[in-house]
């Protein structure tokens, strides 16, 4: 076994009303930042786990998103590889 | 009758529910702590609103895994009465009782309000005491009220007949005035395949008494007893 260390980003699901981006969209355009075009809010979650191998650390924390982390509903989530914590 | 008001770390609404039982029902209740692992023969199950785990990652979203929840999982799945309100609603959502989820409102505020919903199904345990069309004036408190699901499954609720409330003006008009979170299609409350779990954003608990602005709530729960004690 080792140690694995591994980022989720959770993300709102593409078409859904995100009015938590769209403030901060609208905040940044009230800035000046006038080319902004799209803003979304996540999550940004780090794991630190023990596994076998990387394979196995990013399968264990997929299972995590699909169960826990993310809402199957309203949410998309996406894994970085796994590094050695 | 018994019911059993789930008390979760951040519950609020327990005591409001705990005391429209008793007081204005006239019914027998009790608190059910997160971590027990028996429902102590309550007939009825209440999840009480409030911010169960402080709302960490996701409303709802730690609290289905409180030991409790299982046992009221098997209560709903053999067809027991529960009723979801607000941040029980949530928990609802997360544990797979009812589908959907309730996202943060649309206009970014909590909103503290009373509102209007209109009786979209009079044919159910919970609503057996109302007519159908009939507008309740009932109270919401919520960050995160906007429900949410995929266009099939909202078809399929209304198709059914599950969309038991939605949010209307004093007419009965459906607008998006009259809609304090965003909702799809005004969606205010929902009930399960089996017609056992009710999930609902409005707060009947918190009208029982012409004290309280509106009793419009009251006959919610006489439905139930109603409906589970015939």
């Amino acid at each position: 076994m080792a140690k694995f260390r591994i980022a989720v980003h959770i993300t709102p699901r593409k078409g859904l009303l995100d009015p938590q981006g769209n403030a901060v969209r609208d905040a940044l355009r009230t800035l000046g930042f006038k080319s902004v075009k799209d803003v979304h809010v996540g999550r940004y979650i780090i794991i630190e786990t023990d596994a076998y191998d990387a394979i196995a650390a990013e399968e264990t924390v997929t299972d995590m998103c699909r169960k826990l982390l993310a809402n199957p509903v309203t949410e998309d989530f996406d894994i970085e590889s796994a590094v050695h914590a | 009758m018994k019911f059993g008001i789930v008390t979760f770390p951040g519950s609020n609404c327990d005591y409001d529910a705990y005391h429209a039982v008793t007081e204005i029902l006239g019914e027998e209740a009790t608190y059910l702590w997160h971590k027990d692992h028996d429902l102590r023969g309550a007939d009825v199950i209440i999840l009480p609103g409030g911010f169960s785990y402080g709302d960490y990652l996701r409303a709802g979203a730690i609290a289905r895994f409180s030991p409790i929840m299982q046992e009221v999982a098997a209560h709903a799945k053999a067809g027991g009465p529960v009723l979801c309100i607000c941040n029980g609603f949530q928990i609802a959502c997360e544990a797979g009782l009812l589908p959907g989820a309730l996202l943060r409102n649309s206009h970014l505020q909590f909103v503290s309000a009373e509102v209007r919903i209109r009786v979209e199904n009079a044919d159910t345990m919970f609503t057996n005491l109302y007519e159908r069309g009939e507008v309740l004036r009932i109270p919401v408190a919520h960050g995160d009220g906007r429900f949410v699901a995929k266009p099939d499954v909202l078809d399929q609720l209304e198709g059914e007949g599950r969309v038991i409330f939605k949010y209307a003006d004093a007419s009965g008009n459906l607008s998006a005035d009259a809609n304090p979170n965003g909702s799809e299609r005004n969606i205010a409350g929902i009930i399960s395949e089996g017609g056992n779990v009710l999930g609902l954003m409005p707060h009947p608990e918190r009208a029982c008494s012409p004290l309280l602005g509106s009793s419009d709530g009251v006959r919610l729960l006489e439905s139930i007893l109603a409906r589970v004690a015939a």
